[in-house]
């Protein structure tokens, strides 16, 4: 018989482990029990715990020691139920008797690949130091030379260009009684004008439904009411019927992966779409994920979703990491390009996007000679994503700024920087620098950017942040119901805020941009590639970007 | 800040006309350079006009060289113009050993060539001579063009125009563009100072260029040799008129489309509506973003000013039939044309662009966003 008094804890883990610390104040705590059924990784639990009591009675101090016990709240050490950090417990306690603390000298992922499975999560890259893009300053300040604009009262045109613009030597116009004239039986691809701060790809299904409606109102006030013209990408994953249909999809990028879902339902509504949609993208890479296709896991794939991707409900959709068409460059992508061009009738800019990568200006040349391609976008390491394996997000990837301008200056070497434009992503906003890293981008020579986590932060509150803060986009336990699709979750999420937030974000970023462009001197175009505006106090850093050093 | 003096006259008249003008104007400029264009030349020149004239400055030691490259390509020489130098007492110029403005004959095989091609070989040429002298500064070349001077000199533009003896044996010229200022945002360069040239193109600027570096870069990926220097962020202004009227052969009045586009909002009226919105479309890079006012001229021999909606530089013509002056101030017109109607004055506002043809009969003022052209005469 083994003794009771054995210390055997094989396998077991301390809480020092443990990426974060639960502290409970057990004299301010009600045990309501609201944080324990908040909890999204069953973390904490109620137990009981023994108290030794000193006291005394009668007149006479007579000492008595007796243990009682009380209940409480403990965490757990089961590495399934670690604390993510999320502070949803912090959130709900009516008291302000517990909080998680992040615990540096965690173990986590020493420990986090149990079955021989590695860790899969939701999130972002898990970085916090300062990124190149808030390293990015703004020093060419207009000065008596060059009096700078009034942010509130000049006037502004901050608007992108989406879509592939003809070289000037392949102008239709002729010259006719001094006039110019446009020959209309020429082809001229499409072009959209939009801000160039672009809601990047979130597929419905990775985001619930209040979270997607949300974002979708708010695109669609933005638009009518507020004249800011925004679009967002559907991300893989298609999107409601009746918004295929509706006047809406025209504020839309629809978004075609490997796994092509959800576009059994866009091939269908085509006939019956009232407006054609901003754009498509070809989605060949993911900056949070590079060489890796989407994953929605089954807990997400619940009865709306499964309808939407033509699928059946709770089984884990895995795209492909590759397109299983796509076996040349040259030939695969661009009948791709042309075959998704074909069915909108040509009227629809179509561009792939790829994760950062050393052999982004590959693609990019091939692009530059492919007549057809609306755009590139290319998606830093720094991108988020609802679903992927650790060790991608945090170690595979290509940071964005040095890959953007490479592929601009390659642009600019070849004189194509107006004809194919750049859109950069992946950390855009990371520490909530939204503008500054958007303006920044743009003076690299992108024609504009997207963001994702931003808005997800911004829009709905997400918890997630560079210290592995929650990141359960994964399993759909999204304590704030943006990454889940369990009604109990979601329901938490009020569309209506989400949209109004929307709104706040980009009436916000419109200001700031002015703020920055005024004391420039720009107004009538954006500055794309105005990288005399930029320093750096990093000599590295301006050396590899081509700005100028500042200290 | 800069200050500009653009003249047109159906008869001959001396650049120290502009220059007066200059100095009326000098509370606004800082007096530290001249640059002067001559075109429809007089004097000995006159009866030269089909005859490329190369403007430039060298050192003694490079002179012999350049006569020798100019001997290689078979170019002789017509017509040898050197200012007559009067170095004064107190003037702060510092002399450099030979100013020249030579006419040659085009080497034989190009004698009946094309147009075309002799506008290439003009500024293949002009370009082979600058390359030569930019290491060590000895050769300094301007422009090389049939019936065009262009002078460049540092320091006070009226000490300039005495140094190179214009107030004495002036050069003769129906139209003259003058600068006022070495360029003080970047290096004191000759080649930094304005006004611009190229291929029957010319520009001069008031106002610092913020959309500068985009601008550059877009040119210099159009493939046309001539797009270099950029020693000035104001010589992209020469260069995009180049490109519109020169390589795209586009009319005038489409500079301003191109450099100052309209709102889509303001196009409404113009009847070339499509035509613009994708011009402004394919050329966005070329948006100068302002704040500036350009005068130039074209390779009709037009001139004109126009201005950017920011319109924070002075910009005035005026002038009577047989003379019409551009400047940045009043005071610098009334010294150019002081006998004429005031109240006929043409401040060019942000949707104008201003001409004064050959003819010199009237001012034409485009506006950009009704389309339409009015005459003042």
């Amino acid at each position: 018989m083994e003794s009771k008094t054995r210390l055997d804890v094989n396998g077991q883990l301390t809480i020092k482990d443990l990426p974060y610390f639960i502290h409970w104040n057990p004299d301010k705590c009600t045990r309501c029990g609201q944080c324990t059924s908040v909890c999204p990784n069953q973390a904490i639990e109620p137990a009981v715990f023994v108290s030794r009591l000193v006291s005394s009675e009668g007149s006479l101090p007579m000492p008595a020691t007796v243990r009682t016990t009380y209940h409480g709240i403990r965490q757990v050490t089961d590495i399934e139920h670690y604390c993510v950090g999320c502070g949803m417990c912090a959130l709900v306690c009516p008291n302000g008797a517990i909080y998680p603390e992040y615990n540096p000298a965690n173990k986590f992922l020493i420990n986090q690949n149990r079955g021989g499975a590695p860790l899969k999560r939701g999130g972002r890259r898990n970085d916090p130091n300062t990124s190149t893009l808030d390293k990015l300053k703004f020093t060419r300040i207009s000065m008596l030379t060059d009096p700078a604009l009034d942010a509130g009262r000049h006037e502004f045109h901050i608007r992108t260009l989406l879509g592939r613009n003809i070289s000037p030597d392949q102008l239709p116009l002729t010259v006719k009684d001094d006039d110019l004239c446009l020959d209309e039986t020429v082809f001229v691809p499409p072009v959209r004008e939009i801000f160039p701060i672009r809601i990047g790809g979130m597929s419905f299904g990775a985001l619930s439904p209040n979270m997607w409606e949300g974002l979708a109102m708010g695109v669609a006030y933005l638009n009518e009411v507020e004249k800011i013209p925004v679009v967002m990408c559907t991300g893989e994953g298609g999107m409601p019927t009746r918004l295929l249909k509706s006047r809406f999809l025209k504020y839309f990028i629809l978004q075609i992966a490997s796994g092509y879902f959800g576009w059994d339902e866009i091939i269908h509504a085509i006939p019956h779409m009232k407006e054609d949609p901003a754009a498509i993208e070809i989605k060949y890479g993911q900056g949070a994920k590079p060489g890796d296709g989407g994953l929605l896991m089954a807990f997400k794939v619940l009865d709306l979703i499964a309808k939407v991707r033509g699928i059946p409900m709770k089984i884990d959709l895995a795209s492909p990491p590759t397109h299983q068409t796509k076996y040349s460059i040259e030939e695969a992508v661009a009948k791709m390009i042309i075959s998704m061009s074909m069915a909108f009738g040509f009227r629809v800019p179509v561009y792939p996007k790829i994760s950062g990568t050393k052999t982004a200006l590959a693609v990019l040349n091939n692009l530059a000679r492919n007549p057809f391609a609306g755009a590139l976008t290319i998606d830093g390491e720094d991108g988020g994503t609802g679903a992927a394996y650790n060790v991608s997000m945090d170690k595979m990837g290509h940071p964005i700024a040095s890959n953007l301008r490479d592929c601009y200056l390659n642009l600019v070497k070849i004189g194509k920087q107006n004809e194919l434009p750049i859109f950069a992503a992946g950390g855009v906003g990371k520490t909530g620098n939204l503008a500054a890293n958007a303006a920044a981008l743009i003076m690299l020579g992108a024609s504009g950017v997207d963001c994702g986590k931003y808005i997800m932060q911004a829009a709905a509150g997400c918890l997630g942040d560079e210290q592995n803060r929650c990141n359960l986009c994964n399993v759909g336990r999204c304590p704030k119901g943006i990454t889940t699709q369990n009604p109990r979750l979601y329901r938490r999420l009020d569309p209506d805020l989400v949209a109004e937030r929307v709104v706040d974000v980009f009436k916000a970023a419109d200001t700031e941009l002015k703020k920055i462009f005024a004391p420039m001197g720009r107004s009538t175009q954006l500055p794309i590639g105005m990288s005399d505006g930029l320093s750096v106090s990093d000599r590295q850093i301006a050396e590899r970007l081509q700005i100028d050093y500042a200290c | 800040m800069c200050r500009l003096s653009a003249i047109i006259s159906d008869e001959y008249f001396s650049p120290m006309e502009n220059i007066m003008a200059l100095e009326t104007m000098k509370e606004g400029h800082d007096g530290s350079g001249l640059g002067l264009i001559l075109r429809n030349l007089g004097g000995a020149f006159e009866e030269l006009k089909e005859n490329p004239i190369l403007s430039g400055i060298c050192s003694k030691e490079s002179i012999p060289i350049l006569d020798e490259f100019m001997v290689k390509l078979g170019f002789r020489t017509k017509h040898l113009w050197t200012p007559k130098i009067s170095l004064k007492k107190g003037m702060s110029i510092k002399k450099r050993d030979f100013y020249f403005a030579r006419a040659y004959e085009y080497p034989d095989w190009a004698q009946d060539a094309d147009q075309q091609t002799k506008e290439n070989l003009l500024l293949k040429t002009r370009l082979e001579i600058r390359n030569m002298g930019l290491a060590d500064d000895t050769m300094y070349v301007f422009s090389f063009w049939p019936d065009m001077i262009t002078l460049k000199e540092v320091g006070d533009p009226l000490e300039v125009g005495e140094f190179f003896g214009l107030d004495q044996k002036p050069l003769l010229a129906k139209t003259i563009l003058a600068q006022g200022r070495q360029n003080t945002n970047y290096a004191i360069n000759l080649y930094a100072c304005h006004p611009f040239f190229i291929q029957g193109n010319g520009t001069m600027t008031n106002g610092e260029n913020t959309a500068f570096v985009p601008i550059r870069e877009f040119l210099t990926g159009r493939g046309i040799p001539g797009y270099v220097g950029y020693r000035s962020d104001s010589e992209v202004f020469v260069h995009i008129l180049h490109y519109i009227r020169h390589e795209l052969k586009f009319p005038l009045k489409y500079y301003k489309d191109v450099i100052m586009p309209l709102f889509d909002r303001e196009m409404g009226e113009r009847s070339d509506r499509k035509a613009i919105e994708l011009l402004k479309r394919v050329l966005r890079p070329l948006t100068i973003d302002g704040p500036n006012c350009i005068i130039g001229f074209d390779q009709s021999g037009t001139i004109f000013m126009t201005q950017d909606s920011k319109k924070l530089r002075p910009g005035v013509v005026g002038g009577v039939p047989g003379k019409y002056a551009l400047m940045s101030e009043v005071c610098g017109l009334d010294a150019a044309v002081p006998d004429r109607d005031t109240s006929k004055d043409v401040f060019p506002m942000k949707y104008d662009l201003v001409m004064v043809d050959e003819e010199v009969k009237e001012i034409k003022v485009w506006n950009q966003k009704h389309g339409s052209m009015s005459t003042v005469n």
